[in-house]
């Protein structure tokens, strides 16, 4: 009897603190952002939304998180595919290697892509002799985003991949079904939910990406700001206005898919009953 | 002659890495038989399997299936029919969509395929179950329904991986007799992978059986329980006591054989209470009962021979026999072995009837 009081009371305790960490943590800042974005009247907070800049900003951040997010799929698709159905030396280093993303800092992933493709590198000379330029420019962002969010996709579906075992692979094989067919008709079904769950991870991630983009993009005004970058620009010119009321489109984007996100794992659940 | 065989072996070795899986392996089966592959759980038989198949590679030796080499005919070209242990139903398709897929793979006319997964279903007893999804089946069920799945497209040759490990005692026994009567309707050659050697005597045609990566022996259910030509098929087979210097027990002692050890199986032991009748008693030993147990159709005893446990039994309308009562044992026929040969010795009393007679 004793414990079972205690428990209870741990219990309500456990609620309290979380509840009170959430509030203090995440409802409080996200209330601040929509007050202050909207503090001067609605007029203020559509000029500071459709300002030119804002809305290149907002351009270039849907460019390379589309782009991030296709190049991801397919790479994320491909790696989980031969990480889990194929034995391979070297398997485990592959494995380790994608996960590199989520341990590097950010900022240290930026410094990389400009120490490799920078004037500094080995191969600017070709790079500038192709006319290709990578560093403060729209490629040196998608490719940084492109770094910092490819594990998402593959950490999602390998797990999947791995319980599925391969029974059901090879008796398709043994029935002559194609590689393309056994996927479509076996695998897919399989990896669907975890993998689009995957890609609406990979999205938020990639929207927003500041420290890696924040180092390459070299911060040009409508060229290669993303929204993170545009945010952190007005707050150092003291326009608060105009920074929350962006601050508060990237908030929307990130409930939108948070929403996104919890009926992707309800179907998912529901699916696999 | 180069046909007798519709499939076979010659000389195939697989390992894993510095595991042997198989060793050597030759075997040649005929066209229309029901093959049962058996073996304790490691012994290579999964293996020989899966080579058949092509899901596995032979590192040498040849797999022959009606008259050709088939070592580098990919699996999916090979026209075999593969029940998996698991089933593996492709669980987001439905019992339809599962039996069709090979029909669908190969083209086949809508039409047609409509008729043959009917047709299928008819012969597994399932038709009506055509929309449920395999998770909406029970365990015989998807049996059935892997075993439709395989032979949708007309294969060749069955191959069955354990095909009743995953249901229930009642039912495999009922999925035995269906399966033995299904095969012989369809007239498919086939081979089945088990470890239960209830299962392979039941079913099989013929037995191969697998321990270590070796074939031990070939043969009908009954040349492998009546003339195991190796020890670990002796012992394998049936439910067995093994003792040590046979030739001590009476009706033995004038066996002429070099090997000591010799299994001892329940059905050649006869147990009679005192009083009963002893029609040879200077070939019968004496033994005390040290427990009884109640095994549905049987007793079954074990019972104390010259320091040695042997394994018999009684029927349930026999008089009963008791813990710690004094019983003559009548030994009909031991198998005997030494390290390399298996050797089947009767009682003298059997052997040289003339004895007898005093």
């Amino acid at each position: 009897m004793n414990q079972r009081n205690d428990s209870g009371t741990v219990k309500w305790i456990l609620i309290v603190i979380s509840a009170l960490f959430l509030v203090v943590m995440l409802i409080l800042p996200l209330l601040y952002v929509l007050i202050t974005a909207f503090r001067e009247g609605i007029q203020i907070y559509l000029e500071a939304v459709t300002d030119t800049y804002a809305l290149k900003s907002i351009q270039l951040t849907l460019e390379a998180t589309v782009l991030a997010v296709i190049t991801n799929t397919i790479f994320g698709l491909f790696a989980a595919w031969c990480i889990t159905k194929f034995n391979f030396g070297g398997k485990k280093i592959i494995s380790t290697l994608i996960d590199l993303p989520l341990t590097v800092s950010p900022i240290i992933a930026g410094l990389i892509f400009v120490l490799t493709y920078g004037r500094q590198s080995a191969l600017y000379p070709f790079l500038k002799s192709a006319h290709i330029s990578i560093i403060y420019a729209v490629p040196g962002i998608v490719m940084a985003t492109i770094f910092v969010t490819f594990p998402f996709i593959s950490r999602e579906l390998i797990p999947v991949l791995t319980a599925q075992g391969t029974d059901e692979e090879e008796a398709a094989a043994l029935m002559g079904a194609n590689g393309w067919t056994i996927f479509r008709r076996v695998t897919f079904p399989h990896i669907k939910w975890a993998f689009l769950y995957g890609i609406v991870l990979c999205t938020a991630r990639a929207m927003g990406e500041f420290g890696a983009v924040s180092v390459l993009s070299g911060h040009l005004r409508g060229k290669t700001n993303t929204m993170p970058l545009y945010i952190e620009l007005l707050y150092q010119g003291y326009d608060f206005t105009g920074a929350f009321a962006i601050s508060s489109i990237l908030v929307v984007m990130a409930i939108i898919i948070l929403i996104l996100r919890s009926v992707l794992e309800y179907r998912g659940k529901k699916n696999e009953e | 002659m180069e046909h007798k065989y519709y499939v076979e072996m010659r000389g195939v070795n697989k390992s894993f890495g510095s595991f042997q899986a198989s060793k050597d392996i030759n075997f040649g089966i005929e066209k229309g038989k029901l093959i049962g592959l058996l073996g304790p759980s490691g012994s290579g038989k999964t293996t020989i399997l899966r080579m058949l198949a092509g899901l596995e590679t032979a590192d040498n030796g040849d797999i022959i299936i009606d008259g050709k080499v088939v070592n580098d005919v990919p699996a999916s070209k090979r026209g075999i029919g593969f029940v998996f242990q698991s089933y593996a139903l492709f669980r987001y398709l439905t019992v339809y969509e599962n039996v069709a897929f090979g029909l669908k793979v190969q083209k086949w006319p809508k039409a047609k395929i409509k008729e043959r997964v009917a047709e299928m279903l008819e012969l597994v007893g399932l038709t009506g179950l055509e929309k449920r999804y395999p998770n909406q089946l029970s365990g015989g069920q998807r049996q059935r329904i892997a075993f439709a799945r395989a032979l949708a497209p007309q294969p060749q040759l069955l191959l069955l991986d354990e095909p009743f490990a995953a249901v229930d005692a009642k039912v495999r026994q009922e999925l035995r007799s269906w399966l033995r009567e299904m095969i012989s309707t369809v007239g498919v050659t086939s081979i089945f992978v088990t470890h239960d050697q209830d299962e392979a005597i039941e079913v099989a045609d013929e037995i191969i059986i697998t321990n270590q990566g070796k074939i031990e022996q070939i043969g009908t259910p009954k040349d492998i329980y009546k003339q195991p030509v190796t020890p670990f098929v002796a012992q394998f087979i049936g439910q067995s006591s093994i003792v040590e210097n046979f030739q001590r027990f009476a009706g033995f002692e004038h066996a002429n054989n070099t090997a000591t050890h010799a299994v001892v199986r329940p059905e050649y032991v006869a147990v009679t209470k005192k009083e009963e009748y002893v029609r040879y008693p200077i070939h019968t030993e004496e033994g005390v009962i040290e427990q009884t147990a109640f095994r549905g159709s049987e007793i079954e005893l074990k019972i104390r021979v010259k320091d040695t446990v042997i394994t018999a039994s009684r029927l349930l309308d026999d008089k009963p026999v008791e813990v710690g009562e004094k019983v003559n044992v009548f030994i009909y026929r031991v198998y005997a072995f030494d390290d390399k040969k298996a050797y089947v010795i009767e009682n003298d009393a059997l052997a040289h009837p003339d004895s007898v007679i005093i």
